[in-house]
């Protein structure tokens, strides 16, 4: 805006000329902008509740400051046994995702990149995409039911093979278990797009002179397509570690049950239990301003390492 | 090339189709299990008979279902509120990306990065939610419209596909006297057709999906999406109603219920999706390409 008052100033008639033929391109955009400056800017100015105490109908500038110079509400919420749960959960649920869910779709990924049959490979990532597609409490209600204690097919399965019954979704151990997997079965197929994109990048002629040099398929694999992937594989590494204490909301709460409550309380669910539900506006506002510094903390700091490692890092 | 296959090779080749089968199945039978669930006499389930074919088929608990007049009017209303929603986010879609492409607009920088910084920066969960109780957005229907309108995700994915399109085009037809806006509906929509179906394809699942937007902004009973009536249903806070209005409340009937009105809440995703598919792996791979 700055360079068009510029530009205004040193020749009106240019100006003037300028927008008789751009007027409508910045018509179009009036209402993407004003949409994002109320519904994606206009938020960070309650993010000052986290230092103040909260009172209903009232500007967030006029509600006066927290106790202990303001900090009263982070206090608050490190002396409640519940966050700390929250944030140990959300961590370890976290970690395991990382795991096992961040190389799931890479090795897929190669596995599809395997399959000479073209028409069997679409197939295969058709029906592996849909699950992408499905909502977390559609999720949770096909996890219910297949894992019902006596009449869901799993169980339905271990009793056939003269097992016992197992309680899957109410035993914490057993819940964190299939939360994972869930995640996994959800988004594996999806997620091995952006690594197919990658492969396609490399080059063929690689594939060609190590075939020349005798290497077999798994070496092909080793030494040529996993190189190729590294780059993707250290950007979205820098992403997911730069997000450890952000976590999905729906996926817990859907899943979660009041017997395996000490797993699954997370901070997004917390924060909706004590916040929407709870009402403490404040603690919960600074949880989420807790969550948010920590993880463009660890963000840079995955960053750091990956460029001190050679890698290029995300800026 | 037409080197004869290695024993080893030969292995490979197995165990891969094998784990692509293996993934198929996988991700198959859960669905296809509720499925036979949602047609099953309640005897069968509770016996635990039903594995992936019905047993004492029936479609008892849709009837059933179809006749709860809080299910039909989730559904119908879920349904509008997908065409409208999708309408007015696909209208803001290109409203946003098309300007973008023109690289002699002024302040294109600007604007560029103030939209794409609000992708990385998110205020948090309770001052979203304080906004909406400020904007009395609380409790009204537009609540599930308005706060995801436009996803700057897919937003980068229609400019990628209007900036693949020869700019040679759209000068001609500048030359020739056509306005921007002429220039947009007559010639870069035309051609966005895939991107455009994608795109549609990407906001309507994520609307028909759409929870905690609502579990967390709507409180009138009356404007409940499926999905969380569905999560109510599920979690017990909601019964169907005409089945505790008939006296049904044998454990095994509710579980054809929860099933049907489980695969009731997902038909609709499996009746678009093979249609789409074609489209939405290019969008998707269009999208994944850093800008």
């Amino acid at each position: 805006m700055a360079t068009n008052s510029l530009k205004a100033k040193s020749s009106g008639a240019g100006f003037k000329n300028y927008m008789r033929r751009y007027w409508v391109l910045y018509a179009m955009l009036l209402l993407p902008i004003i949409y994002f400056f109320i519904f994606k800017y206009i938020p960070f100015l309650y993010i000052q509740i986290a230092f103040k105490d909260y009172k209903i109908g009232m500007s967030p500038f006029a509600m006066p400051w927290a106790k202990n110079k303001g900090m009263f509400y982070f206090q608050q919420a490190f002396r409640n046994r519940d966050f700390r749960f929250a944030l140990r959960n959300t961590i370890m649920l976290n970690g395991l995702d990382l795991l096992v869910g961040f190389p799931a779709p890479i090795i897929l990924a190669i596995i599809l990149n395997e399959i000479k049959c073209n028409a069997f490979k679409r197939v295969t990532q058709t029906i592996a995409y849909l699950p992408h597609f499905l909502s977390w409490i559609i999720i949770s209600g096909l996890a219910l039911q297949v894992f019902a204690p006596t009449t869901g097919l799993v169980n339905i399965a271990l009793n056939a093979m003269g097992y016992s019954s197992k309680p899957f979704l109410n035993n914490p151990h057993n819940w964190v278990v299939i939360y994972v997997l869930l995640g996994v079965w959800q988004s594996v197929g999806w997620n091995t797009i952006i690594y197919l994109a990658a492969i396609t990048g490399i080059n063929t002629e690689l594939y060609e002179a190590a075939e020349v040099d005798g290497a077999g398929r798994l070496r092909k694999i080793w030494h040529i397509t996993l190189p190729g992937l590294r780059p993707t594989i250290v950007v979205l590494l820098i992403l997911s570690l730069g997000n450890m204490l952000g976590i999905d909301f729906a996926r817990p709460f859907s899943l979660q049950n009041n017997l395996v409550k000490s797993v699954s309380n997370v901070l997004s669910t917390f924060v909706y239990t004590n916040g929407i539900r709870g009402l403490q506006i404040s603690m919960t506002t600074a949880v989420g301003l807790f969550q948010s510094v920590v993880n463009v903390i660890f963000l840079s700091i995955a960053n750091f390492i990956a460029k001190r490692l050679g890698e290029n890092g995300i800026w | 090339m037409a080197r004869p296959k290695a024993k080893s090779d030969i292995v490979f080749d197995v165990i891969i189709y094998i784990i692509c089968i293996l993934l198929i199945i996988i991700c198959l039978v859960p669905i296809l299990h509720v499925a036979a669930r949602s047609l099953s006499s309640a005897d069968a389930l509770i016996k635990g008979k039903v594995v992936l074919r019905p047993v004492g088929l029936n479609t008892d608990a849709y009837k059933t279902i179809f006749k709860d007049p809080v299910y039909t009017r989730a559904l119908g209303w879920t349904a509008i509120l997908t065409v409208i929603a999708t309408a007015c986010s696909i209208f803001m879609t290109v409203l946003c990306a098309y300007p973008l492409i023109f690289k002699e607009l002024k302040g294109r920088k600007f604007i560029n990065g103030f939209i794409i910084l609000t992708m990385y920066l998110n205020a948090g969960t309770i001052p979203n939610y304080l906004l909406m109780k400020d904007l009395n957005l609380i409790g009204h229907p537009l609540v599930l419209i308005l706060p995801g309108v436009l996803s700057v995700f897919n937003m980068i994915i229609m400019r990628s596909f209007f900036n693949g399109i020869p700019a040679s085009i759209r000068e001609s037809a500048e030359i020739d006297g056509a306005g921007y806006g002429h220039i947009l509906l007559n010639i870069y929509l035309p051609l966005s057709k895939p991107v455009l179906a994608t795109l549609t394809l990407f906001y309507a699942v994520g609307r028909w999906n759409g929870f905690s937007d609502a579990l967390m902004y709507m409180n009138d009973r009356r404007w409940y999406p499926i999905q969380l009536l569905l999560y109510n249903i599920l979690n017990n806070v909601t019964s169907i109603e005409v089945a505790t209005q008939e006296g049904f409340s044998s454990p095994g009937l509710s579980e054809t219920l929860r099933a049907a009105s489980i695969m009731i809440a997902t038909i609709p995703i499996l009746i678009v999706y093979p249609f789409l598919q074609k489209y939405f792996i290019a969008g998707a791979t269009l999208g994944a390409v850093k800008e």
